[in-house]
């Protein structure tokens, strides 16, 4: 059984964000890190592999040359190697270009289980796995908060607003997971010494076939026209409380009343 | 230019945002509203939908909706795009839902805006803008033209307006699930707490609790006070971390993105990966005991206080001036 890892580039939340004249975010701008949610489905796969259940864990990355620094992030927690798709043709893609690709890469492979964050901390859509999955015609578990591997089918418990739904599935399926499935590891200093030697194998897009017309700005289904900056939020009235907690509840409901809240 | 509107509901009774996005849809169809309803009950009152501009609610009370995930209602999604005639889909940001739309855009080959607070009209195009970096900027945006439109709506972007509009005409949606579409089998579905309290995603209000309550219990008068005010409960990660409260009320980085009308948030210092999960709100109230606390740069209304004094007599306050 083999796992496939989809892992994403970001720019660190904590940092300051440029815009690049093309409209894409300057990710030169920041140091980039590795997609929080994304070591939580590592975290997983790894786990599933300990319990003997897989044999090998890969990473997938569509993303430039230097994405290869998150690409050794993330073979850090052991993973066995790692799939890059770099190519310039990539920039500005979109969910369904970026999922497009991603599916193209999948088809070279042998899998049975993509194993993913549910959303990116720069795009956000949470498009990219049932989009995935649509592609690769196999079924999509999404936000898993449990994830059992079985003989042939993959079960997990999907984050609903009041619970969760117990779903099953055959493989090969996608999942992706949310933060409240595990709490995923440090890298030793042995795995990110061991990082640096896992094969990295990097394919451009011809290399796995999909056309320049299918992807970045060129094949995006969507179009920016424009980003500008929003006023940032200023402090508004500050109360200190007497203790009691008298004046903040005061001061408080005054002003739901004065909003029209209460 | 047909409009339809995937209108989220609860055992038949449309959600609010489902009123809020016909509202949105009204303003912007020189055609017609549809309306699409699926699940348990879909069509229970699907004909009040009138009231909001829907002219035809497509309903499809089926139980390969309950039973099955995602691709039975993608298969519905698809056949009432084709059965509306629309170019435009407005959908609620709900993540099962954007699972349904993201494979019904590929089908389509639709394509997709999510997290949308505003919408213009450009002749056939629909320029949508929404926040990115958690809310740092906003950028604008469009399908390409020629290509059917899907935006994903924020739950209080539109206020829902009646027009008091003749009943919806109500008809049974045709579609046809193939075995593929049933390999996500859902085998249970369990209601870890029943609240009666709003979703937090689409509340007006949301009482969010962190670090500062201390304990779990110290949800308990988080609880209340969103009781008192009608709204729905959230909670930072260091809260959900310690298993004070569950994960999916979560709001950040990592959890979800909320923007209501109110965010009070009581006991949480305000991170930047929180910020990016609720610095969109329209309106920001915080107490916590540290006047530097980063929260208050953002707030409307900063207290500086104890939130074990503030909150129980803020409840109190707040049921004394509801009279
Ligand atoms: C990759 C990544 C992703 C993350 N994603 C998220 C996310 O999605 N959501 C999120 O929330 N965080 C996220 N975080 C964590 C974030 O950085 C903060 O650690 C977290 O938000 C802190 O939660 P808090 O405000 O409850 O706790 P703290 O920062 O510890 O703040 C507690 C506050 O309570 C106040 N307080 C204490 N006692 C009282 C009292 N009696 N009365 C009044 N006030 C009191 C204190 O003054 C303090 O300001 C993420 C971090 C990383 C690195
Ligand atoms: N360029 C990329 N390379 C690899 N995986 C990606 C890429 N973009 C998105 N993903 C995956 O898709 C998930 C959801 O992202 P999103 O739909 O953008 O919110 C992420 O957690 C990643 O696992």
């Amino acid at each position: 059984m083999r796992i496939i890892c989809p892992v994403k580039r970001v720019p660190d939340t904590a940092a300051e964000k440029r815009i690049a004249e093309d409209r894409t975010v300057d990710r030169d701008g920041s140091e980039p890190v590795l997609n929080a949610n994304d070591e939580w489905a590592i975290e997983e796969a790894m786990r599933v592999k300990e319990a003997g259940k897989a044999d090998e864990v890969i990473a997938l990355c569509m993303g430039p040359e230097q994405a290869q620094q998150t690409i050794r992030k993330a073979l850090s927690y052991g993973l066995d190697g790692a799939i890059q798709v770099s190519d310039e043709g990539c920039a500005g893609s979109d969910a369904p270009a970026t999922a497009r690709v991603l599916a193209a890469a999948l088809r070279e492979e042998d899998w049975d289980l993509v194993l993913m964050g549910n959303q990116s901390s720069d795009a956000r859509t949470m498009l990219v796995p049932a989009m995935l999955a649509e592609y690769l015609d196999v079924p999509a578990l999404t936000y898993a908060k449990r994830l059992e591997v079985g003989d042939g089918e993959v079960t997990v418990d999907r984050e609903t607003p009041s619970g969760h739904q117990t779903v099953t599935a055959p493989m090969p399926s996608v999942v992706s997971v949310v933060e409240a499935i595990n709490e995923p590891r440090y890298p030793s200093f042995k795995g990110i010494m061991a990082a640096k030697k896992k094969p990295l194998t990097v394919k451009d897009l011809a290399g796995v076939g999909v056309g320049a017309d299918q992807v970045g700005a060129q094949g995006a289904w969507t179009q920016v026209l424009d980003i500008s900056p929003k006023p940032p939020r200023e402090a508004g009235e500050q109360v200190t409380d007497d203790g009691s907690g008298a004046v903040g509840a005061q001061a408080i409901a005054d002003f739901l009343v004065r909003q029209k809240l209460l | 230019m047909n409009i339809l509107v995937l209108a989220d509901h609860d055992r038949g009774t449309p959600k609010k945002i489902a009123h809020q996005l016909l509202t949105a849809a009204r303003g912007l169809a020189d055609g017609e509203v549809h309306a699409l309803l699926m699940g348990a009950d879909a069509g229970a009152h699907a004909e009040q939908l009138g009231a909001y501009g829907a002219a035809t609610a497509h309903v499809w009370d089926d139980s390969d909706a309950e039973d099955y995930a995602t691709e039975p209602q993608t298969a519905a999604l698809v056949a009432a795009v084709q059965a509306s005639g629309a170019q435009v889909v407005l959908y609620p940001g709900d993540p099962l839902l954007s699972d349904v739309v993201a494979r019904a855009a590929v089908r389509l080959e639709a394509g997709v805006v999510t997290d949308v607070t505003d919408v213009e009209r450009d002749g056939d195009a629909l320029v949508a803008t929404k926040p990115i970096f958690g809310g740092d900027m906003l950028s604008r945006c469009q399908v390409e033209p020629g290509r059917p439109q899907m935006l994903g709506v924020k739950a209080n972007a539109f206020a829902e307006e009646e027009v008091g509009g003749s009943p919806a005409d109500v008809v049974p949606l045709e579609v046809t699930v193939d075995d593929a579409a049933r390999r996500a089998r859902v085998v249970e579905v369990v209601e870890e707490q029943s609240s009666g309290r709003p979703e937090m995603t689409e509340a007006p209000i949301v009482v969010a609790g962190g670090r500062g309550l201390g304990e779990a219990e110290g949800f308990a008068l988080v609880e209340q006070l969103a009781d008192a005010l009608g709204g729905a409960v959230g909670a930072s990660r260091a809260a959900t971390d310690a298993g004070w409260y569950p994960h999916q009320h979560q709001i950040g980085q990592t959890g979800k993105t909320i923007s209501p009308q109110l965010y009070l948030g009581v006991g949480i210092s305000g991170a930047i990966q929180h910020r990016a999960g609720m610095q969109t709100s329209q309106t920001i109230v915080a107490v916590n005991k540290d006047p530097e606390a980063p929260i208050f740069s953002i707030a409307d209304l900063g207290v500086v206080g104890d939130l074990k004094q503030v909150v129980p007599a803020l409840v109190e306050e707040v049921e004394k001036r509801k009279g």
